[in-house]
């Protein structure tokens, strides 16, 4: 894999460093953080939404190979099963992180309230979380056979992970594609009911304009499919042969990247449009903090400039190679954090009742908000272990081989 | 007629102290048993007020006394026939936020949690122009917004109206707080008045007894880390004792009752023509009603 060495070193780096911060945050509560109650959702719930949203654009793209049939993407079905994975990961944690009372988690199964979509949410993951190991044993369960027979730790761990299933004949393999169609096929509404569901979270709460849209959970699952399109094409470059079959898929995936990037700015003009033309002021507030607030750079710059324009322009040009697509890919993977970020947070900005701001001063009795050192230092944890968690998974497992 | 003013006065400060005492004495009794009180469906605490010798014109004239007469009333009634309101006369609310510190001493709210702020609004220019004050306590809505989204079931709307919080199953996902419309919720983030000074004062650590709970405020327990908000003081109104908002307030501007008692004052209010509901189109049907 290519940038192996630097990933190993940004993660066991982003580990070390951050776990002081992790530590902070266990015994302190959510104090160490700059969230209110009125600004009460912040950095951690973006990465939440972000790193999802990832999982389900990957997951959806690996539909494509086992449910779809496009034989082309095969080489990289389970790369695309990991990233979801261990994304997937990394978004349980940040929002576990987020919780006020952490140790309360398992209340979410057991005593799940199913009129609230966060209810729906944990289970939706939990199916979502057993169907992916489950495609990615079906995945990979030839190859480990095969690694079996060899020696080392690696092999040995294959051989137990076959769970005796060790039979490689065309109708032991059949079987796997059919069990992998089944589950992809399972997969596909059970993607768009959770990422969908997360954009609805957002956008049935009547008392948040900002959110109350119903573009929104369509362009929850656009954004995830542009983001972990994204993600899994720049991941894909760099784990692929150099040969004509990666030229081949990067080619394809780029365009599928191109389509979803077009069709995001689409949604997210509608949306601004629509809003500031009507002007009423509970519409518009978020949206005017998005565009003339303190942050503006952070949609100008970041997301629009990075992850739009720039783009556009790279992807518009006559000769593309797949560097210049797999750089276009991470960018936009990459920027697409700003678009979480200005999803959450100018939502809450607004006083529901004028003057609000005004009546009680106290800190945490504010509109504004800036993470903390501490709440940064703990996203940029999760962020080091779903890289590390992806490396040690790349290298104990045949990610890449073209098995199956 | 002198005599009766310092009769009058002397009673109802014998009914404060009265009522102070008792809370104090049974707080004390709590603290020795340290753990909580009643169950919330359990029996009905000791009614700690007791008008029976005040004569009936004075109940009906004063309005605090009527209230507290009503209050009583209610008591009487099984909680499932009773509906808790609130009026708020902005005629008369002077803006002192009394009632948003009383409220924070009553309930030993930390810096970052308030249930009762006051809104200050100017309206108008110079020479025409006024300032209008408006408390916001939790509005108590029929169709609360912020029970469905509660992942847990820690908050729901309970048979004599008040929406509550759990704070055994409240698991701080913040959820109901970001579906306020009226920014009504707080979350308690462990904050205490004197962090950062060179001694952490006696009373960072005072319990709150709502809920009829004693909660001791240590790091990581309940009520840090959950949602809290406005409950009509719970912990009061079952034992007799009007709202510390409702008490406290110096413009006599809150007003609290049973809305299904007919011969309730808020009853009474709610008929008023120049009552309103704040966003009420966004159909929430709050149980606290404004006067223009």
């Amino acid at each position: 894999m290519r940038l192996e060495k630097l990933f190993w070193f940004l993660s066991i780096l982003g580990l070390t460093l951050c776990t002081p911060s992790l530590f902070v945050r266990l015994s302190e509560g959510l104090n160490p953080t700059h969230l209110g109650s009125y600004v009460t959702w912040g950095l951690w719930e973006a990465g939440y939404i972000y790193f999802v949203g990832l999982s389900a654009g990957a997951f959806l793209l690996s539909t494509l190979i086992y449910v779809f049939g496009v034989k082309k993407l095969k080489p990289i079905g389970k790369l695309s099963l990991l990233t979801a994975l261990v994304t997937l990961l990394a978004a349980m944690l940040s929002i576990w992180v987020s919780l006020g009372h952490m140790e309360r988690f398992p209340k979410l199964i057991f005593s799940t309230s199913f009129t609230s979509l966060m209810g729906w949410m944990v289970w939706f993951y939990t199916a979502y979380f057993i169907l992916l190991l489950l495609e990615l044993w079906f995945a990979l369960r030839i190859d480990l056979v095969e690694l079996s027979s060899q020696a080392g730790f690696r092999a040995r761990l294959a051989k137990v992970l076959t769970f005796g299933k060790i039979s490689t004949d065309l109708s032991s393999a059949a079987r796997d594609e059919r069990y992998l169609k089944i589950l992809g096929s399972i997969g596909v509404p059970l993607a768009i009911a959770f990422h969908g569901g997360v954009g609805a979270l957002f956008a049935v709460v009547g008392a948040r304009p900002y959110w109350n849209t119903s573009l929104f959970p369509i362009i929850f699952l656009v954004g995830a499919l542009l983001s972990g399109g994204a993600m899994l094409t720049f991941l894909s470059y760099l784990t692929l042969p150099q040969d004509n079959t990666r030229e081949e898929i990067i080619s394809f995936l780029g365009k599928i990247v191109f389509t979803f990037l077009i069709i995001d700015v689409i949604l997210e003009l509608t949306e601004f449009l629509v809003n500031f033309y009507a002007g009423i002021p509970a519409h518009v507030y978020g949206m005017k903090q998005v565009l003339f607030g303190k942050f503006w750079w952070v949609f100008f710059v970041v997301h629009l400039g990075l992850g739009v324009i720039l783009p556009i322009f790279l992807f518009s040009r006559t000769k593309k190679s797949s560097r210049v697509i797999a750089i276009v890919s991470v960018l936009i993977a990459l920027t697409f954090f700003a678009v979480r970020l200005n999803i959450v947070i100018p939502g809450l900005l607004m006083p529901q009742l004028e003057g609000l701001d005004r009546a009680f001063q106290e800190p945490r009795l504010v509109f504004h908000y800036f993470p903390t050192i501490t709440e940064w230092l703990v996203q940029i944890w999760i962020a080091a272990l779903a890289i590390f968690c992806f490396l040690i998974g790349f290298r104990l497992f045949p990610i890449m081989k073209r098995g199956v | 007629m002198e005599e009766d003013i310092k009769n009058k006065l002397s009673r109802k400060n014998f009914l404060k102290l009265a009522g102070t005492a008792c809370a104090a004495t049974l707080a004390s009794g709590l603290l020795d048993s340290k753990i909580g009180v009643a169950k919330e469906d359990g029996p009905m605490q000791e009614v700690e007020a007791d008008l029976s010798k005040l004569p009936p014109e004075l109940i009906k004239k004063n309005e605090l006394l009527r209230m507290q007469q009503d209050l009583l009333n209610a008591l009487k009634k099984e909680r499932k026939e009773r509906k808790w309101s609130m009026v708020l006369d902005l005629r008369k609310c002077i803006g002192c936020s009394a009632c948003t510190l009383g409220c924070k001493a009553e309930n030993v709210l930390p810096p970052g949690v308030v249930y009762r702020p006051v809104i200050d609004e100017e309206i108008g220019t110079y020479p025409n122009v006024t300032r209008r004050f408006t408390p916001r306590p939790c509005l108590q809505c029929d169709n609360p917004p912020c029970v469905p989204v509660c992942p847990v079931k820690a908050t729901y709307k309970r048979e004599d109206g008040i929406v509550v919080v759990d704070y055994y199953k409240c698991i701080g996902c913040r959820y109901c707080i970001v579906a306020c419309p009226y920014n009504a919720r707080s979350a308690d983030f462990g904050e205490l008045y004197t962090k950062d000074t060179p001694q952490l004062e006696a009373y960072e650590s005072r319990p709150t007894y709502e809920y009829h709970k004693i909660w001791p405020r240590k790091k990581g327990k309940s009520p840090i880390g959950n949602a809290r908000k406005c409950h009509f003081c719970i912990h009061r109104i079952e034992r007799g004792l009007l709202p510390s908002c409702v008490t406290t307030c110096i413009g006599e501007a809150t007003y609290f009752g049973d809305m299904n008692d007919p011969q309730a004052l808020v009853t009474e209010l709610i008929g008023s023509s120049n009552v309103i509901q704040l966003k009420k189109e966004l159909g929430t049907n709050p149980k606290v009603y404004y006067l223009l």
